[in-house]
């Protein structure tokens, strides 16, 4: 299968300046993996030295088996079988959908070219648009018609760099989806690098979050927004409430009361448990919960985000809740909590 | 590999100047240059540049914030005018003065011609600097409690100085090397100096000696200029797009701003036109030949044919190669292919006589040679419109085809040449206007009895057979009319 296996990647520019810093990476054949992470983690490297249009300082880049680069070896780029969709598409502005999609089939007769591009167009979802020059289609077609080009001549791996940055909002949910849909057809493996947590976490079948030039966490979405390794990657990936509590025997005690952990520690354990606001419910004041003074109110629409001084905290908490509201600042509330929580070292 | 010869034949003749002008040792030299008549020739050369710099500055300062800032009726048209005479060639300006007052001839003629063909130079980019400054640092000056006149002076003008001083630079180097308005206008010039000097004697020293000095003078404004571009450190702040400013109302000052508006223009567009057409009507075939006229058209159009060929396809590997590229050696590739650019073309004409005369004789005085000065003079012309048009071509599309499998030339052939010959045509077209209206380097290597456009009515001009010399000028500014009237086509 066309597994990617990045290992012990170093590239520096400069002595000071390491930006890729022994990164490993393995993404299995034919799932679509996120590279995440904030600007300047080494995004943009790693997937120039996987292309191979710059070479690493050490380490290697197996695709399918195949070492691409190494110690002593470098494949250039047009021999890797690594498709890229880079952002904004960068469709070939002299060539005709038809012509762009085909650049990459060399060594097929005219027909066979023209049938692949047929059955490429028909897979995105542009059947008929091969004579229309790349300025003649929207956005979100110049991105499918690019991963179409990318597709055609059957690659290992396809890279796609912030592909989905440039279309407007309401249209980047729908051509996610359908590029999504399209990769997992064709049974190439995907990267896709991004810094937008929730294209991310909704679109990709495992997330890697860089940071500084190695792989902090590599998780599926759901494993990494409710099980990340640290206070660092959980705030990075979402909205995280963190308070100090105790663990023992698989249960912490806060001050906002007790929750299960989702990863049991040996013994007994001082630190911060990790939340998501989602976790914190309101509830009626004088039962059995914790309880606090409503601070402030954020309202987003779908939901709202309460911010709540608890009894026994420094700071104010955030709880997130389902709209129409029930509370005002100034209102005492309740405060239960549902779901695991997990426990980080730390003051 | 051809980048490199591109280069090398740019800067070679300058070499050559310097090894040519020490050739009978550096006291001999320095006799020459340290004469009396260099020192005339110098103050004749400086004096001339300030006064024209001077009365550009004016001129183009005024013009461009009149037609950007302030509600001037027909500000469009006007700023369109305002840069025909970048079409016109110094000669033909200086032949339309000359031969309504011959008296103008000498120091006033000479800075009246180059001041109304320079002036654009001037204006283009002081107009483009105001039409980028951020009103709103205006707007604080006022709220300041700053009147319109002392906001102009404290705040607008400052943020002007890069570019007119870039302005004001390019002027100067257009005044140290022009030749052909100063030689018309009988003004003793550096350029003139060396022509006369190269004329007159076998000894090619003095000539030489003189060329280094001018080249050295060019280079010192090319480095002064860089030096004020590299320091203006003039943005604006923040994000987001420039609001366009509030023109300012000219009030009781309106005739007054179109008289000086409509007084440039009738100077430097209307003047030399209607002198011309008189010159045309007051003709008859007894004062010109049209056989000779036509001969002498398609000569000039086949060598500037030639010429922007030549041009072109060595600006080609440089272009790309600037484009593509960083690092010292295409640095140093791409000021080697601008040298041209800040040496006069009658330096350029002698380095190659002298190059040809000692090593490939048989060239002399043929039209290959004339044709390579073309290509040496006009390089950067050619050099930046490639760059240009490959860095339109984004570097991502080059990704893009590798990882289709193309080979680095591969992707040269398939993307980016085809993406860039637009560009690259309008590069070539411009080197062909150019090549046209080329006089200096064209009168030194000419093949003996042919004439170009340019040489013709340099020499009618000379003898003063003003009427002859008209359907020359005429021809000249037709042919040269068609590529440019293309041009800007292509550019909108």
């Amino acid at each position: 299968m066309n597994e990617l296996r990045v290992s012990g990647l170093v590239k520096a520019y400069g002595p000071e300046a390491r930006v890729l810093d022994g990164l490993d990476l393995d993404v299995p054949g034919g799932a679509l993996a996120a590279v995440l992470g904030p600007s300047g983690c080494g995004k943009t490297t790693l997937l120039r030295v996987i292309a191979g249009f710059l070479k690493a300082d050490a380490g290697t880049v197996t695709v399918a088996g195949r070492l691409l680069g190494g110690p002593g070896v470098h494949l250039p780029p047009e021999r890797r079988r690594i498709g890229i969709v880079p952002q904004e598409g960068a469709l070939f502005p002299h060539l005709s959908v038809a012509r762009n999609i085909a650049f990459g089939l060399t060594g097929l007769d005219r027909a066979a070219k023209r049938a692949r591009v047929a059955e490429m167009l028909d897979l995105v979802g542009l059947p008929g648009y091969g004579d229309r020059m790349p300025h003649e289609l929207s956005g979100g077609q110049q991105q499918r018609v690019a991963l179409a080009r990318a597709l055609a001549p059957q690659p290992h791996l396809v890279l796609l760099d912030e592909p989905f940055s440039a279309l407007d909002s309401g249209l980047r949910g729908a051509v996610r989806a359908e590029v999504r849909a399209v990769l997992r057809q064709s049974g190439a493996t995907g990267l896709l690098v991004t810094h937008d947590q929730q294209e991310a976490l909704s679109t990709a079948d495992v997330v890697a979050v860089l940071r500084e030039g190695r792989v902090a966490q590599c998780a599926t979405p759901e494993e990494l927004y409710h099980r990340p390794s640290d206070p660092w990657l959980a705030s990075f990936v979402g909205d995280a409430v963190l308070v100090p509590g105790t663990a023992e025997k698989g249960v912490a005690t806060t001050a906002l009361g007790r929750i299960p952990l989702a990863v049991v520690p040996a013994g007994r354990r001082e630190g911060l448990v990790l939340l998501r606001p989602e976790q914190l419910q309101l509830a009626q004041p004088g039962g059995p919960d914790a309880e606090g003074v409503v601070t402030d109110v954020r309202f987003f629409g779908h939901d709202a985000l309460i911010a709540v001084s608890v009894d026994g905290l420094e700071r104010p908490v955030d709880i997130r809740t389902p709209t129409p509201l029930s509370v005002t600042p100034g209102q005492r509330v309740g405060v239960r909590l549902t779901g695991e929580a997990t426990l980080h070292p730390g003051a | 590999m051809p980048a490199t010869a591109a280069a090398l034949l740019a800067v070679l003749p300058l070499g050559y100047l310097a090894v040519r002008a020490l050739e009978r040792g550096p006291a001999y030299a320095w006799d020459v240059v340290a004469d009396e008549r260099t020192g005339e020739l110098l103050l004749n050369s400086l004096g001339l540049t300030a006064v024209v710099v001077t009365a550009c500055l004016l001129i183009g300062v005024s013009l461009a914030w009149l037609t950007v800032r302030t509600a001037l009726p027909a500000a469009r048209a006007w700023s369109v005018l305002v840069t025909l005479p970048l079409a016109v060639p110094s000669y033909v300006t200086a032949y339309a003065w000359l031969s309504a007052a011959p008296s103008l001839a000498g120091f006033t003629g000479s800075a009246i011609a180059l001041t109304l063909v320079s002036f654009p130079y001037v204006y283009l980019p002081v107009a483009a600097a105001l039409r980028g400054t951020d009103p709103g640092h205006e707007e604080v000056a006022r709220s300041l409690g700053k009147g319109p006149f002392r906001t102009f002076l404290r705040v607008t003008l400052p943020q002007l100085r890069p570019a007119a001083a870039g302005g004001g630079l390019l002027v100067a180097l257009y005044v140290l090397s022009d030749f052909g308005a100063v030689s018309l206008m009988r003004y003793d010039t550096f350029t003139r100096g060396i022509y006369t000097s190269y004329r007159a004697s076998f000894d090619r020293t003095p000539a030489a000696a003189l060329s280094a000095v001018l080249v050295l003078m060019t280079v010192l404004l090319v480095a002064a200029e860089t030096r004020t571009r590299g320091r203006a450190g003039y943005a604006r702040g923040g994000i987001g797009t420039a609001r366009r400013a509030v023109p300012a109302a000219l009030g009781r000052f309106k005739p007054l701003a179109l008289t000086w508006c409509g007084a440039i223009v009738a100077l430097a567009v209307a003047f030399p036109l209607a002198t011309l057409g008189y010159w045309l009507a007051v003709g008859t075939s007894a004062t010109w030949d049209p056989a000779t006229l036509t001969t002498t058209a398609l000569t000039t159009l086949g060598l500037a044919a030639a010429g922007a060929a030549l041009t072109a396809l060595l600006a080609l590997p440089v272009g790309v190669i600037a484009a593509r590229h960083r690092g010292r050696f295409a640095q140093l590739l791409e000021q080697a292919a601008y040298a041209g650019h800040a040496v006069p073309g009658i330096t350029v004409a002698l380095a190659l006589v002298f190059l040809a005369v000692r090593y490939a004789r048989p060239l002399y005085q043929e039209t290959p040679l004339l044709v390579c000065a073309y290509a040496v003079l006009f390089l950067p012309v050619a050099v930046a419109a490639t760059r240009a048009a490959v860095l339109q071509a984004p570097p991502v599309l080059d990704d893009v085809a590798r990882s289709l499998g193309r080979t680095p030339l591969g992707v040269l052939r398939e993307v980016t040449l085809p993406l860039a010959a637009p560009g690259v045509a309008a590069g070539a077209a411009l080197t062909f206007v150019v090549c046209m209206k080329e006089l200096p380097a064209t009168l030194l290597l000419r093949p003996t009895g042919m004439d170009t456009l340019a040489t013709r009515l340099w020499t009618e001009t000379g003898t003063g057979s003003f009427a002859a010399a008209a359907p020359y000028a005429a021809a000249l500014i037709l042919l040269a009319a068609v590529p440019s009237y293309l041009l800007g086509r292509h550019r909108t």
